[in-house]
C-alpha cells in the first residue's frame, strides 16, 4: 500500500520530500573533526550522517604486494544511527557497504599504495578506514564514499621512528591520494530511478546499483543490489544519471 | 607535591573547555554530544521500546540498557578494534548503574531503554563524558527522570589533588605516579552512582577528591542544563 | 517560612531543577517534593495553576492511554482479530467484534477486512497494567486509512497540531485540500496530490518544531500562501 502511494507520487516527478528524482539532499562534509585519527570527516545528506576516521599503522605487506601499502574499510552500522541496527559484529549490510567502498577506492588506485612501502616484504603502511553511521536516514553508500574519500584527503602521516609509528607526532606530509572516486547509487522503485532515497524510499526499491566513477567518469566499481533483475537498458540509463551526479557529489570534496 | 602546574596550565580545580548539545541524532527518541577538552561522546537513547529475547523482560518496570564504545579511530595510537571487549564490556555495566537510580520507567512495563554511547575522539574521562552526555540524552527523550547525573574524573597527580584528568596526566610517573577516580553525581542529592579508582592514596585525600568532585560536577550540571533548555529557544 | 516560585511560567525545566520553595505549593504531575522543595522530575514546560505546579512534557515515546485515538498499523492477522502496531513500546489487538458490525463466519479470511500493512484510524477501549491494549474501528471516523502518507511526530505535540477544535488542521486541510488524520500516537496520515502533500506534511513539522511557541497560527498561515 505504501508502495503504491510512492509510486504515485513518483509518477509526477516529485520525491515524498519535494525533490526531483535525481535530485540529492543538501550535501556538508567538515573534515578533521576528530583529533585522534589521523584523518577523519563527517559527512551529512540531508538527515543521514556519517563520520569517516583513517588510522595508519606499521604492518607486514601481503605475499602479492610486497612494495604497497595495506587498505582497509570497515563500516559500522552504530546502533546509535537507527532503531533497525543492533548491537555486535557487522552484519551482512555493513560488509557490503564496506567492500563496496574499499573497491571504489582499490580499483581507482585512489591511494598510491607504492608510495606506502617503509621496507619491501617487510613493513608498509596500512591505511585503516572506518566508517560509522551516526544517524542511517537513506542514501548511506554514497555518503560512505564520499567520507572515505574527504577523510583520505586530510590525512596526514604520523612520524615514524624506525619501525614504530609516533602518534603524537604528526608530520607535514599527507597521504599519498592521486585520485576521487564518488559512487552514485540509482534506484529503480517501479519503472522509476531516483538518487538518495529517503529510507521508506530505499524500504520499497526493487533494485539499485552502485557506481563508482574516476573524475574521468570512468567506471571503477559496480554492485547490484535489490531482488529485482535490471535490463541493460536500464543499467545504462542508470550509468547516465550516475555520470551526470558524480561532478556535482566531487565539488563538495577539496 | 611536584606536579604544581598542570600540563595544559589549568589551574587544579579547572575544568578544560566544556560544550554540549542535545538533540543531535534525528532518528532517536533522544541524544546528545559532550564535550570536554579533547574528548567528545555521543548518546543516543532508543526507548522504551519492546525488548527481545522476551525471558529479559521485567513485567513491573522497563529496564535501562547501556553500550559504550569507542570509534576504531578515536583512540590514543593504534585503531581500536571494533567490536568492544571487556573494558566497554565493564564500562556499559557501570555506565547502566550510575544512571538507572535518577530514572523511573515504571509507566513501561516489558521496555527497555536503550543508550548509545560513542567516542568519535578522546583524552581520558571518556566513560564520564559517556554518562553526562548520556543523561542529557535521556532527559532529551522525555523520560521520567528525578535528576541528571553529571560525571567526571577526579584524582591525584604527584601528590596534588586536581580535577578533570587527561591522558597525559593519567600516565604522570613521578612522585607516587596518578591516581584516576571516575565519578558521577546526582546534583541534587549529592549522591554518588559511579565511584571507581586507579592509582593509590589516603582515606584523606580521597575525601578531598570527592568535595572537589561535588564542585567540578556542578560546573558540568549547568552544560547540561543550558543544552536541554537552548533545544527548545 | 518563605515560600518563592524559582521558575517563571512556561519556562523550559530540567530533570531536578527546583521550581519551588516552601510547602505551601503542591506538586502536580511530571513534579516531585523533596523536604521543602518542588523539583521537576523530566524535562517540561512550567505551568502554574494556584499552588499547583506542572511539567507539560517536550518530548517522548507514546503511552496508550484509553479512549485515544491512535493510528495503528496491522502487523499481525490473528485466529479472532488483527493485532497492531501503534508507534509505542505495546502493540494493541482489535477483535473481530470490535472491527466490525457485520457477521463473519467461523474461518473467513480476515485480511479482507484488515490485511498486513494497512493503516488504521482506530479508538483505544481499553488498557491493562501491563499495558495489553485493546482498539476498536467502531465509532465515528475510525476506519482504514486507504492511500496516502503516514508521517511521524512527537505524540505530546499532536493537541497542538490539531488546535484549538481542530482549528489548526483546519488550516492546513483548506489550504491544502489534503484530507488529514491526526493520531493521539504521534502518527499522522495526509492524502492528497503530492505537492499538497508535501506542502501539508512541512507546514506539520514546522509546527512540531515550533509547537512551544507562540503566534504559529499566523506562521503557518504564511508558511501554506
Amino acid at each position: 500500500m505504501t508502495k503504491e502511494h510512492l509510486l504515485k507520487v513518483l509518477e509526477k516527478g516529485i520525491r515524498y520530500d519535494g525533490r526531483k528524482l535525481t535530485e540529492y539532499r543538501p550535501i556538508k562534509i567538515e573534515t578533521n573533526i576528530s583529533k585522534s585519527a589521523e584523518g577523519s570527516a563527517k559527512i551529512t545528506i540531508g538527515e543521514t550522517e556519517l563520520i569517516a576516521g583513517v588510522k595508519l599503522g606499521i604492518e607486514t605487506p601481503y605475499p602479492d604486494t610486497p612494495n604497497q601499502g595495506n587498505l582497509m574499510v570497515n563500516v559500522e552500522l552504530l546502533p546509535m544511527s537507527n532503531s533497525e541496527f543492533e548491537v555486535g559484529p557487522p552484519g551482512d549490510n555493513a560488509v557490503e557497504l564496506a567492500r563496496v567502498v574499499d573497491r571504489g577506492i582499490r580499483e581507482s588506485k585512489a591511494i598510491n599504495t607504492k608510495k606506502l612501502c617503509v621496507k619491501e616484504k617487510e613493513k608498509v603502511w596500512s591505511v585503516m578506514i572506518d566508517i560509522c553511521t551516526i544517524n542511517a536516514a537513506g542514501g548511506l553508500f554514497d555518503a560512505a564514499t564520499l567520507g572515505a574519500i574527504a577523510a583520505l584527503q586530510s590525512t596526514t602521516m604520523p612520524k615514524l621512528e624506525e619501525t614504530t609509528v609516533n602518534y603524537d607526532e604528526k608530520t607535514k606530509e599527507k597521504l599519498p591520494i592521486t585520485r576521487d572516486p564518488i559512487t552514485v547509487t540509482v534506484y529503480k522503485i517501479g519503472p522509476y530511478l531516483i538518487v538518495d532515497p529517503l529510507p521508506e524510499e530505499e524500504k520499497e526499491a526493487d533494485a539499485r546499483l552502485t557506481i563508482a566513477l574516476t573524475r574521468e567518469n570512468t567506471i571503477c566499481a559496480l554492485q547490484k543490489g535489490g531482488t529485482e533483475p535490471l535490463t541493460t537498458e536500464i543499467i545504462e540509463q542508470m550509468i547516465t544519471i550516475a555520470q551526470e551526479k558524480a561532478p556535482q557529489l566531487r565539488k563538495h570534496l577539496k | 607535591m611536584t606536579y604544581t602546574k598542570r600540563f595544559d596550565g589549568r589551574g587544579q580545580e579547572d575544568l578544560r573547555p566544556i560544550e554540549a548539545k542535545a538533540g543531535i541524532i534525528p532518528n532517536a527518541d533522544g541524544s546528545a554530544m559532550f564535550k570536554i577538552g579533547n574528548t567528545v561522546a555521543l548518546a543516543a537513547v532508543y526507548g522504551p521500546r519492546d525488548l527481545r529475547p522476551k525471558f529479559m523482560q521485567n513485567p513491573s518496570t522497563g529496564i535501562l540498557r547501556c553500550n559504550y564504545n569507542m570509534m576504531p579511530f578515536s583512540g590514543h595510537g593504534e585503531r581500536v578494534r571494533p567490536g568492544g571487549g571487556r573494558r566497554a564490556k565493564e564500562i556499559s555495566m557501570i555506565m547502566q548503574k550510575a544512571l538507572a537510580p535518577v530514572l523511573n520507567l515504571k509507566e513501561y512495563p516489558n521496555t527497555v531503554v536503550d543508550v548509545f554511547v560513542e567516542l568519535p575522539q578522546t583524552d581520558a574521562g571518556t566513560r564520564c563524558a559517556g554518562i553526562t552526555a548520556a543523561a542529557i540524552a535521556l532527559a532529551d527523550a522525555g523520560l521520567e527522570m528525578k535528576d541528571l547525573v553529571s560525571a567526571l574524573a577526579v584524582g591525584k597527580v604527584g601528590g596534588t589533588i586536581i580535577s578533570d584528568l587527561t591522558y597525559n596526566e593519567e600516565a604522570y610517573e613521578e612522585e607516587g605516579g596518578s591516581t584516576d577516580i571516575p565519578v558521577a553525581i546526582i546534583p541534587s542529592t549529592g549522591e554518588i552512582t559511579l565511584l571507581q579508582l586507579d592509582g593509590e592514596l589516603t582515606k584523606d585525600e580521597l575525601t578531598q577528591a570527592l568535595e572537589l568532585a561535588k564542585k567540578s560536577a556542578a560546573k558540568i550540571y549547568k552544560v547540561q542544563q543550558e543544552a536541554l533548555k537552548a533545544r527548545f529557544k | 517560612m518563605t515560600e518563592t516560585i524559582l521558575a517563571a511560567e512556561r519556562a523550559i525545566c530540567t530533570p531536578g531543577e527546583i521550581l519551588a520553595t516552601g510547602m505551601g505549593f503542591i506538586p502536580g504531575k511530571g513534579t516531585y517534593r523533596e523536604s521543602d522543595n518542588i523539583r521537576a522530575g523530566r524535562l517540561g514546560i512550567l505551568s502554574i495553576e494556584g499552588k499547583v505546579l506542572k511539567l507539560t512534557p517536550l518530548s517522548g515515546t507514546y503511552l496508550p492511554k484509553i479512549n485515544d485515538r491512535i493510528i495503528g498499523t496491522v502487523c499481525d492477522v490473528l485466529m479472532t482479530g488483527w493485532r497492531m502496531e501503534t508507534n509505542s513500546p505495546y502493540s494493541a489487538v482489535m477483535n473481530l467484534k470490535d472491527a466490525t458490525a457485520e457477521f463473519i463466519p467461523r474461518g473467513a479470511d480476515l485480511t479482507q477486512y484488515f490485511d498486513i500493512g494497512d493503516n488504521v484510524m482506530c479508538k483505544i477501549i481499553n488498557v491493562t497494567s501491563q499495558r495489553l491494549v485493546d482498539i476498536t474501528t467502531k465509532g465515528p471516523g475510525l476506519r482504514k486509512l486507504e492511500g496516502g502518507r503516514i508521517i511521524k511526530v512527537g505524540p505530546q505535540k499532536i493537541p497542538r497540531i490539531i488546535g484549538k477544535e481542530g482549528s489548526m488542521l483546519a488550516i492546513i486541510k483548506e489550504s491544502t485540500g489534503c484530507e488529514i488524520q491526526a493520531g493521539q500516537n504521534g502518527l499522522i496520515w495526509i492524502q492528497g496530490e503530492p505537492e499538497a502533500e508535501i506542502k501539508a506534511a512541512k507546514a506539520i513539522k514546522k509546527i512540531e518544531e515550533e509547537a512551544h511557541k507562540s503566534g504559529l497560527t499566523e506562521k503557518i498561515k504564511t508558511l501554506l500562501q
